[in-house]
Formats: structure tokens, sequence, C-alpha cells
């Protein structure tokens, strides 16, 4: 029995967001990742984050490929549908979903292995058509489920529980989003809880794909000396290259900004994102800037997060497609089909 | 002198790829449709954009048999490349038309033929000044000469090019010009009209010329499909373009541009059968056209569909294989792989369209039957259904038909239950309702392919694994009852002969049973036109002592799949094979019958 119920008990003084619901409203049965696992906290964000944004639970779509990162969207908002699909395919499924029904919220979870190795085509094409959806990529450097095997997030030099060294440099996600016109690309650490339930507010407000890189660290088979996706290695070489504050249009009033200090972007909903300088003048609007910034770091080895690029004028797909306002499948029989006159007409000229 | 033969021939002609040959043998098709002969035309292409050769064949046969002819009784040959393979095509007793600007005495020594030589190129290089302009007006000037050879109706030929071009007029005089040409120049130098040639017999009203993907497409357009994903493969891509076409006129919004419809070119096949999923597993209609090669990629998808339950169509046009095999050829020989594509116990209903008729009947069917049995569905038709060019009834459409969804719950639905389980069997039909994201928290589930149980949740229980795909095998039953039935041909008396066929072969067997009862072979014939096989099928082979199966593949997968499903005595399925990559013609039929009946008989 790997499927566990969580009793729900209601303790006083809960607070409810502004829909009513509690935090346990968006929480799902109990996970069967291990004891510490970084994917768990992410887990715990996700759900942090959806009720604090106030978003019904039926409202949202959780895909997820194959891999201990891909059994997560079980363990949270049990009141959404959700969608386990195969090796490295889920932002096809995403983007048929979303092609679909434009008005779901749709939230990706895949790991290193998922989206890097052989659905790094797949990955790339979300972020190519800018399908819009939260794309969470759980990072942990290594194949768990398989026991321990390097994945191609790996970096080169670390070393595996059981001692080999990686020899191949590793596939960074954040540069390969960013290289490929990615519209919101970010980075974060399970480890930080603050940075990351911003950034998953953020990426789901964002107009577009966004792409967050969360390092999570596999306890059982990525967190020894010589790992560089450990808790320890990641603490030692944490480096927030920018801080960012989402704003609903609702709380903008209860926020203070000196103009010049922080940069503000605008969504579609009205929401903001307020990039605040960290005096390193980095600027997430600067593509190019961003690029060269991103390579400093990794030649030093430091662990780049934060919102690290983000352009949210680019079209997302049914932009570019001029669809329909209303979703595909509540169009209604009569105004798809085009009747059998019109079919009559049609033939006369295929005679 | 030959005999006349009005009404039956096999006119071919030989051009290169990419010179625009496709507008004149299109004119020549439609001067015969609009005259009343039943015709067909077949397109026989390389795997090439330019500069290799191409030939294009129009049967045309008052008694109305549309399957491939080996005659040739008019050879055009434009291809010098070509020339003596065409010579040698030629049927005895037929003609070769060629391009005489350049003579090519020595090459054309058939003295069982009659060769006629028309100087195209020198009449076009003295009548227009472009390059480009005289090598399309070579294809039209022996439009005309035909027109004069054959006695096409000018009329007809006439108001073809005025409809052709009405938004280029200036078109329509240089195309008449070429035409006169050809005209001229055979009435002056030859008898005409040939003693094989074509009169006037009707104007087949009532009929339509088209090919089997316009007709898919239109299926999926009228089926209320507003998801296409596919990734381009010869010879599925006409079908997507077709899709596309038609959402262009008839589902773009007039006021606002905004467009009822998504057509996703995936960056490979594996990613267009995902979207296919995640559309219909949202709600939306959502299919995709593809062949075999395609079908291998997507099989892990299929797999999951089939386990999972997603309704999804895919359109195999088939061709020939293994492998990347000769794209441009047609076979029938997906079959056992599209009946059981992916790992694991998995099978999937077929539907067999004969011509493109039932591929627009079937595109409609299929997204009926596919959100009814939450299942793949796969409509296998071929190249030569897919690409040809068919006359049919025309389509018809009902306009109190609505889609069938399927059990799916609304948000109210689902209020009205305690619980909600995906994967509960209420009906005992072997199909659980579903729900739609965005709705209802108590309708929400998880889709997986790991194993689960009736409620939906994750499972490794031998006994709920088993009696989830117990109930898959109750869904089979189900499936039987609703696909498309075949069709039975009873013969003129009783026979223990019976002949089994699907899909394109439907043509030559039509042909070759008439040409059986003529040697008094007098034989049953039915066309299948689904799998799962339903009750007809089964009594059909019980009551017949000898069952020909015919089909286009080298390993009779249809027969296999015969013995699969029945108990049935293997031994009574005699195989008739054709497997060359051309269509299949009725000789094969009459050969493989005869030959095995004149056997038994020695025996």
């Amino acid at each position: 029995m790997s499927f566990i119920r969580k009793p729900k008990i209601d303790l006083p003084g809960q607070l409810k967001n502004s829909i009513g619901l509690l935090k346990r409203d968006y929480e799902g049965p109990l996970s069967t990742l291990c004891a510490g696992c970084g994917h768990d906290s992410i887990t715990a964000a996700i759900v942090q984050a959806f009720w604090e944004l106030s978003i019904p639970p039926e409202k949202v779509i959780k895909l997820s490929g194959i891999g201990c990162s891909s059994k997560t969207p079980a363990y949270f908002m049990s009141g959404s549908h959700g969608f386990n699909s195969v090796h490295g395919r889920m932002p096809s499924v995403a983007t048929g979903a979303q092609a679909g029904n434009r008005d779901l919220i749709c939230i990706g979870v895949s790991g290193d292995g998922d989206s890097l190795s052989i659905g790094f085509g797949q990955f790339g094409h979300a972020v190519r058509r800018n399908v819009n959806m939260l794309y969470i990529i759980e990072n942990n450097g290594v194949y768990g489920l398989t026991k321990g095997q390097f994945s191609a997030a790996a970096d080169k030099g670390s070393k595996s529980k059981k001692g080999d060294i990686n020899q191949w440099k590793n596939i960074d996600a954040v540069s390969t989003a960013i290289s490929m016109g990615g519209s919101f690309v970010a980075r974060s650490f399970s480890g930080d809880r603050d940075q990351l339930v911003t950034l998953i507010k953020a990426g789901v407000k964002h107009p577009g794909c966004a792409i967050v890189d969360v390092v999570s660290p596999c306890v059982t088979f990525n967190n020894h000396d010589g790992s560089t996706k450990s808790y320890t290695y990641t603490r030692d070489h944490y480096h927030p290259a920018s801080q960012t504050d989402f704003i609903e249009p609702a709380n903008e009033i209860l926020v203070s900004y000196e103009e010049g200090e922080s940069k503000v972007i605008e969504l579609h909903d009205g929401s903001k994102l307020l990039l605040r300088k960290t005096g390193n003048g980095y600027d997430a609007t600067d593509r190019s800037r961003v690029m060269r910034y991103l390579e400093q770091k990794r030649a030093q080895g430091e662990v780049v997060t934060g919102l690290l690029y983000i352009n949210a004028e680019l079209p997302e797909m049914h932009q570019i497609y001029r669809t329909s306002q209303k979703p595909m499948k509540d169009l209604a029989f009569e105004e798809l089909n085009p009747g059998s006159e019109a079919l009559a007409q049609l033939q006369a000229r295929m005679r | 002198m030959s005999e006349t033969r009005v009404n039956d021939f096999v006119l071919k002609i030989g051009t290169v790829n990419g010179t625009g040959s496709a507008s004149a043998n299109g004119l020549l098709l439609k001067a015969m449709f609009r005259m009343g002969i039943p015709v067909t035309g077949k397109n026989l292409f390389p795997s090439n954009i330019q500069g290799l050769p191409t030939w294009y064949g129009i049967r045309a046969n008052h008694k109305g048999y549309m399957s491939r002819s080996k005659q040739v009784d008019i050879m055009v040959a434009m291809n010098a490349q070509t020339y003596q393979k065409d010579l040698e095509n030629v049927t005895p007793g037929g003609y070769l038309i060629y391009d005489s600007t350049w003579p090519r005495e020595r090459q054309l020594n058939r003295h069982d033929i009659t060769v006629l030589g028309v100087p195209l190129a020198k009449l076009c290089n003295e009548n227009f000044s472009d390059a480009r302009v005289r090598i399309l007006m070579k294809n039209i000037a022996y439009v005309g000469v035909l027109t004069a050879l054959l006695n096409l109706d000018t009329k007809v030929l006439r108001s073809l090019i005025e409809e052709t071009f009405a938004k280029k007029p200036k078109l329509i005089e240089s195309n008449l010009k070429a035409i006169n040409l050809g005209f001229d120049y055979a009435k002056a130098n030859f008898t005409c009209p040939l003693p094989i040639h074509a009169e006037t017999m009707g104007d087949n009203s009532g009929h339509i010329m088209i090919d089997g993907n316009s007709a898919a497409g239109l299926g999926c357009l009228y089926a209320g499909a507003t998801v296409g994903a596919w990734y381009p493969i010869t010879p599925s891509t006409s079908m997507m373009d077709a899709f596309k076409a038609y959402c262009k006129k008839y589902r773009i919004d007039r006021e606002t541009g905004q467009k009822n419809y998504v057509i996703v070119q995936a960056e490979d096949e594996l990613a267009a059968a995902g979207m296919v999923l995640g559309a219909n597993w949202v709600g939306a209609r959502a299919f995709t056209p593809t062949s075999g090669p395609d079908i291998s990629l997507m099989s892990e998808f299929i797999g999951f569909a089939y386990y999972a339950e997603i309704p999804s169509v895919f359109f195999d046009v088939q061709r020939v294989g293994p492998s990347t095999g000769m794209p441009t050829r047609t076979q029938q020989c997906d079959i056992m792989m599209c009946a059981f594509a992916s790992h694991g116990d998995t099978q999937h209903p077929l539907l067999l369209p004969a011509n493109p008729y039932e591929c627009f009947e079937m595109a409609v069917g299929a997204f009926d039957l596919s959100e009814r049995l939450q299942t793949p569905i796969f409509v296998l038709s071929d190249l030569d259904i897919g690409m040809n060019d068919w006359m049919i009834p025309e389509l018809k459409w009902d306009d109190s038909y609505r889609p069938d969804r399927g059990k799916v719950l609304n948000s109210d639905d689902v209020e009205q239950l305690e619980k909600f389980f995906r994967y509960l069997d209420v009906d005992g039909d072997g199909i659980a309702a579903r729900t739609l994201p965005g709705e209802n928290q108590k309708g929400a589930y998880f889709v997986r392919g790991s194993g689960h149980n009736k409620h939906g949740m994750y499972t490794e229980s031998s006994t709920e694994y088993k009696d989830l795909v117990d109930r898959l095998l109750v869904k089979w039953k189900t499936a039987r009852s609703l696909v498309p039935k075949p069709v039975l041909k009873s013969a003129e008396q009783e026979t223990p002969i019976g002949i089994i066929a699907y899909g394109s072969s439907d043509g030559a067997v039509m042909e070759a049973l008439d040409v059986l009862r003529d040697k008094g072979i007098h034989a049953d014939y039915l066309r299948i036109r689904a799998y799962p096989f339903n009750g007809e099928v089964t009594a059909f082979i019980e009551n017949h002592e000898t069952v020909f199966v015919v089909e286009q593949n080298r390993d009779a997968q249809m027969r296999s799949l015969l013995t699969l499903e029945n108990t049935i005595d293997g031994r009574k399925l005699v195989p008739v094979l054709h497997y060359s990559g051309m269509p299949i013609p009725s000789q094969c039929v009459v050969e493989g019958l005869c030959e095995h009946l004149c056997v038994e008989d020695v025996a």
C-alpha cells in the first residue's frame, strides 16, 4: 500500500484565504518519498503559494512525467485533476490540455532526468511555444528511483554515492531556457521556502511558460560529500542574484517601494513583480547581461537563484495562434459544424 | 486496326516531378468525369521534390470499376528519362504519344503499338515567350492533343479552364491557346478520334471527385474536432493541410478574427500524440493524422491512453514498411501494429474505410466511438485512398447529428454523487464515467499509467490490477457491438466460396467478382469495416468452406487477426496477397482464387 490517507484535522484559529479555503484544502495524501526529500518541501511551497493566491483547486491541472519528482502531483491539491504521463512527455500533454482549455491553470512538475534527458526536446518546445504554465524542475542531479545514477544535470567532477566521478558537463536548465527564448526563468532551492513560494506565485501569474528550476537535494543518493546538489553544498554556494516580491492588485497599497530602488513588472491581471536591486546591478530583463552573469557565476561554482530572466511581453501560444478566448472544449457544436448546406456548396467545386 | 473501345481505357502520363503537370492531369480527369464517365486518377510519384519521374494514371470505365488496372492503352511520354520504359509498358494495340520536337525513331521501335509524335516543345516555343510558361503550357498542350484523340468534350474543357482561372483571366487565354495548339495539331495530322476513346454518357450528377485525406480532414471538421496535433509525414500530410484549409474557411470568427481551432505542428511524433491525449483529457475533440513509422513512435502514449482510458483518434494513412520503407507507395501493412500498439496487454478498435466517402463518415464515427469507449481509435486508410482522386457519391450531412461525448459527468452530476470514482463500472458495459478538469473538485481524479484500481488510486494489489484490466475486456466486448458492421455482397447463387477484404482492396475484389462469375466461379464477398469483429464476420466464415482473405501486405495480417479473434479453423482462410506497393489490381484477386481452386480440383 503506497497510498496513505492523511487525516484532516480542523485546528482552531486556522486562516482562510479570500475564497474561504484552508491551507489543508490545497494538500494531498501523504507523500511516499524518502523522509527529508527536497521534493516534499517544494510540494509544501506549492500548497502555500496556491493557497495564498486563492486559486480554486478545481481550476488547476497538475501534470508530470516519470521519476521521483513526477510522483509529487499526487501529494498536493487533491481537488485538482492530475495527469502523471510518460517519461519526458509532460510538456506535450500540458500543451494539448492548454490547447483544449486555455482557462485552466497548469502546473507541470518534472525532474532533471525527465526534462533534461529524454524530455529535453519537449522541455525546449514548451519554452519555445511559451505555453501558459508553471513548469517546475525538481533538480537533484541524480536518478533516485533507479538508485543513484548521475543525471544530465549533475556537475562535472561531482561524486556519486558509490564513488564514481561524473565526467560530463552538466546541462543547465536555466541558461538553456533563456537561450531558447524563455519568457520567465527562475532558480530556487527547496530549502528556501520564502523565495520559492514567491517564485511559484509569480510563475503562476506569468502569462506564458514559467520555468522554475529548483535545486532539491536527494537525501538518499545525492547528499554526501563531493556532491554539488547536497543540502550542505547548496547552502554554502547559495547566491541570490535578485530578490522578487509578488504583489497582488489588492495588496499593492500595503507595499511601499522607492523609485529607482526596484524594477516593477506588471502582469496581465494587474499583479506586479517587484524586482529589488540587490546591489550587484542585476537586471532580470536584460537577456545578454543575464547570460553573461550566469556564466561568470557558474565558473565560480555559485548556485545563482531568484527570478533570473523575465519578459512578460512575449506572446504565449494562444496569442500567437489567435485562438478564441472561449476554451475549445466549451465551443458549442453549432459553432464548429458548418452544416449540410455548406457541405453541398463546398462539393459543388469538387465536380 | 484495333477494335473500337468506348469509355473503357487507361491513360497514363509520364512527366517530371515539379513541372506542373498536376493541373493538366486534373483537367483531363475532370473533363471525363463531367462527361459522365466513371473515372479514377492515381499518382505514382517519387519521394522527391523536383526532378524525378512521376506518372499519373487515369482509368475510365463505364462499368464503374475503380481499382488500378495493369493495362496502359494510351501513354503520354513527356519525360525523356523514361521514354524507353514508358514505351515498353504500353499494352499491345495501344498508343504512345511523345514530344517529337526531338525525334527518336531508333528508340521507338515497337510494331504492336501506334506511336504518335507531337512537337509540343516546338509549338509552345513558337507561341509563348516566357521560359516557365513554355514548360507549363507544354503540359496543357498535351491535354489539347488528347482532347482531339480521345474525343473529349471541348465545351466541358473550356468551362473547366474558365472556372479554374476565374480570378486570373489572362491565364484563361493562354491555357485555351495551348489547348488549341495541341488540338489543332492532332486534328491535322492524325485520324481523330482514336478507336479507343470517350463518349459522353451522362454528367455524373450526385457524385464528386475527392481524395481520402481531404475527405477525412473534412470529417474531422464536421465531427467538431478542435485540436489537431501533428508531425508531417507522407502520405498523411495532406490530411492536415485539408483540415487547416477547411478551418480557415469555416472556423474563423468573422468579427474578431479569432480561431475556433488549434493546430499544433508538434516537435515530433511523440509530442503530437501527447497533445492529442492532453486535449481530449480536458474535453476537446483532438486527433492526429500520421502514418506507420509514426505509430511506432507514438506507441507508448497509445498504451497509456488505453490503460488510463483517454479518448484519442489516430489516422494512419498507411504506406509501405517496414522501417522508412517506400514512403510514396501504398500497403495495408499496419493492421497488426495498430490493433495491438504498445507494450503489455493492449488492443484497439480499428476503422477501415474503403474510399474517401468512408474516410469522411468514419472520421466522424471515430470521434464518437473514441469518446463513447474512452480509448484510442485508429482510422486505417492508405496512400491509395488518401492521395489519389476518387469518384464517390456526394457526401451527405444530417443536421440533426450531435456528437456522442460518451459518459461525461458535469459539475451537477458529480454533486449528486456521494463520491466520484473514475474507474467504477456502474452500468456493466465496461465503461466508467469521466469528469473534465476545471469544473468540480469533487470530480477530480488522477490519470496515471501506473497500476490503478477502480477508484482511480495507485495500486500494486494483484486483485485490484486484475479487476481493472478484466473490466477493459468487458469494454472490448461492448466495442464489438458499436463498431461499423461489415458489408455483404452475395453471389447470384449459393456458393461455398467466400472472399473477405477491407479498405482499398475493395475495388479490385468488386471487379474480380464479375470476372470470376464470367468464368463460372461464384463467391460471396464480405468487406470488413472494423476491428473488433462482430458476429457477422464469424458467421460468414462459418458458412463458407473456403474463404479467401484479400489484403495488401506480405504477412496476411488480417487473416492472422481473424484466426486470433474467432474460434476459426485457420486452414479455411486462404490468403490472397499483394504487396508490391502499387494498388492491388483485380487480376491479383482473380489469379489468387483460380490458382487455389484449380489446385483443389486436381487434388
